[in-house]
């Protein structure tokens, strides 16, 4: 079954783009180091604001030309005529980096921000928070709201009372400010460098809900069917029937959800870090990244490069959208909403 | 209290089902899927349980095997009183009572494979039993409900209905049951598998010497197989008689009313 749907993903040209792509996200977050030409936090206080360094062929070599700061007040770089330094590859453990003894020369493939520091590289270092806070919040929501939803489905009675007006009391909270409270009453528990497992718990609280009540809803009706009857019959215990029965019937439909909540996660840890509730500095994430954008600055001066983490925010959050419609169409196609 | 040649005596058994309405779920009704049942299952022999369509049949089977909740009587298996029993002391009973459903599509689980399927009830009640001698008894138990051994490793949506019937006659008998609820086993096939499977049913009781409450909705599939008949409406048992004198002497309107809708030969 679960081969069968990958290899039916694999087949349809959206859901394989959405794949590649994603694919292709998630191992630039795991090589980070090695593709990333500096360490994340590494500042360079003259050249703040420095827009993408062009990179040109000259003497059989790929080089990159120098700037000069023509107005350090507006942040106004020009490149110098003819100054080039060569890039060299596979150096020092990193795939490229600058053939120079100036340690203030800089390759800034997509620019640098207010101190200085390489977009690129942080956006490499960003991706990892902002892609494993999905997967990690995730797997935590559908256990709770599987575990939660069956049992209420198939105990029934006080529990399933209980566990549902608790569900509805949680749905009836807009979830921005369900999350901003949560955010406020766990934070002081954890040091600011383990912000990462704030803004999960708090995501984790809150997403768990919605698929709970569904897998109930789902477990209601499995629960009637005969084959759980028959190992009830033969005296099957209720946890084996929850895991063995109803479990492996739910599960696609778990996979569709999950597909389809990753980008909350990552929408509600870039919404957190944009507040600067979220992950804090001298750290990167894709929305703590983008809080820079929103000085009058960067955009009275269009500093461009400084919203690459929202496109990347968005491009990951399409991909895993169309995935999980995808996917849900090929589970359930009495769901499909396009010919 | 008890006949020793009964396997199973049911004494006025009731299901009644409570009725809740409005917001603060009041029991205001009940339905009475079972009012006052009282029949007898002699060893070996086959007690046929016939009614149209909501008349509480399946609920009665159920009732046996603690699948609905008795609301009154008492249950003897073998001389012993299992109606009132907790879950405890029932479980050696969900050994020795088995039971066949109604809709061979949906008793077996879709996800697993037919070798799970059959040695499920093993893993149960044989905890013991090594998985080789496992995977000897589910090959053993699929020839003999004629199914083939090369059949283990498929899923379910790859047999026919009368297959999937099969598969669930061999789970059933997988912990060598004495008793055996069917629920109209053949009411889903196809009139050329249903005799098919009857007979499996036959010489499997032949064989092994089983007890069947054998549930069906018209009397030509009851009259072939059952020693003696219970004919059920609303809840109650209207006639009881041997499978002969059912067909030639009803007693009842209703019987003969179900008489009426089998086709003549
Ligand atoms: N869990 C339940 N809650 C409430 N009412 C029920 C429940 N189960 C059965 N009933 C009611 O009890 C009555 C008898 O149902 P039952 O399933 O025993 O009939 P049946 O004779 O097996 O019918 P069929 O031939 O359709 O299988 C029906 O009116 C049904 O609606
Ligand atoms: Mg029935």
């Amino acid at each position: 079954m679960t081969r069968q749907i990958f290899i039916r993903l694999l087949r349809n040209r959206i859901s394989l783009s959405c794949l590649i792509i994603l694919a292709l996200l998630y191992l630039c977050a795991i090589f980070a180091p090695f593709l990333s030409p500096y360490p994340p936090s590494t500042q360079n206080l003259k050249k703040a604001f420095h827009p993408p360094t062009a990179v040109v062929f000259k003497d059989w070599k790929l080089q990159v030309k120098v700037y000069e700061n023509i107005d350090p007040s507006a942040a106004q770089y020009q490149a110098i005529e003819g100054e080039t330094i060569p890039i060299k590859f596979f150096t020092g453990g990193k795939l490229f980096g600058l053939d120079t003894e100036d340690d203030q020369a800089r390759i800034y493939l997509l620019g640098s921000d207010s101190t200085g520091r390489d977009v690129f590289t942080r956006l490499l270092h960003g991706a990892r928070v902002s892609l494993t806070i999905g997967l990690v919040g995730i797997s935590i929501t559908m256990t709770l709201g599987f575990v939660v939803g069956a049992l209420s489905g198939y105990l029934g009675g006080k529990f399933d009372s209980v566990m549902m007006r608790y569900v509805d009391f949680l749905l009836a909270i807009p979830t921005l400010y369900l999350l901003l409270a949560l955010r406020a009453a766990i934070a002081p528990y954890f040091p600011s460098d383990k912000m990462f497992y704030v803004i999960i718990i708090a995501l984790a609280f809150i997403t768990w809900s919605s698929s709970a009540r569904v897998i109930r809803g789902m477990t209601l009706s499995i629960r009637q069917r005969q084959f759980v009857l028959a190992a009830e019959n033969m005296g099957q215990g209720k946890f084996a029937i929850l895991f063995k029965h109803i479990l492996p019937n739910v599960s696609s439909y778990l996979l569709v959800a999950a597909t389809l909540s990753i980008p909350n996660y990552i929408l509600g840890e870039a919404a957190l870090s944009f507040l600067g509730l979220g992950i804090q500095e001298p750290e990167a994430s894709w929305g703590l990244m983008l809080s820079q954008a929103k000085s009058m600055k960067v955009f009275m001066l269009n500093f461009w490069w400084l919203l690459t983490p929202g496109f990347l925010i968005f491009i990951t959050v399409i991909a895993f959208n169309i995935l999980g419609d995808v996917l849900r169409d090929i589970v359930d196609p009495k769901m499909k909403t396009t010919s | 209290m008890s006949n020793p040649e009964n396997i199973l005596e049911v004494k006025d058994l009731k299901v009644h089902y409570p009725v809740k309405t409005g917001i603060l779920q009041r029991v205001t009704d009940s339905v009475k899927a079972v009012d006052g049942v009282t029949f007898e299952v002699p060893r070996g022999k086959t007690v046929g349980l016939v009614g149209e369509s909501g008349s509480g049949k399946t609920t009665t089977g159920r009732a046996i095997v603690k699948l609905a909740p008795i609301t009154s009587g008492t249950i003897w298996y073998n001389g012993e009183d299992i109606g009132n029993l907790g879950k405890k002391p029932f479980f050696p009973y969900r050994k020795k009572i088995q039971m066949i459903f109604q809709d061979p599509f949906n008793s077996l689980n879709p996800r697993m494979r037919i070798s799970r399927i059959i040695a499920e009830p093993l893993d149960i009640h044989f905890k013991d039993m090594s998985p080789s001698d496992k995977m000897d008894r589910v090959v053993e138990l699929l020839k003999k409900v004629g199914l083939d051994e090369s059949h283990v490793n498929r899923y379910p949506h790859e047999f026919s209905g009368g297959q999937r019937q099969r598969i669930g006659i061999a789970r059933a008998l997988a912990v060598e049951p004495e008793f055996m609820v069917c629920d109209e086993p053949v009411s889903a096939l196809d009139v050329s598998v249903q005799a098919q499977i009857v007979n499996l049913l036959k010489d499997l009781q032949d064989e092994l010497g089983l007890s069947y409450l054998f549930i069906a909705h018209d009397l030509a599939v009851i009259e072939h197989i059952s020693d003696d008949v219970l004919v059920m409406t609303n809840g109650k048992i209207v006639e009881q008689a041997s499978a002969e004198d059912i067909y030639e002497n009803p007693q009842h309107d209703y019987t003969r009313k179900l008489l009426s809708a089998v086709p003549k030969l």
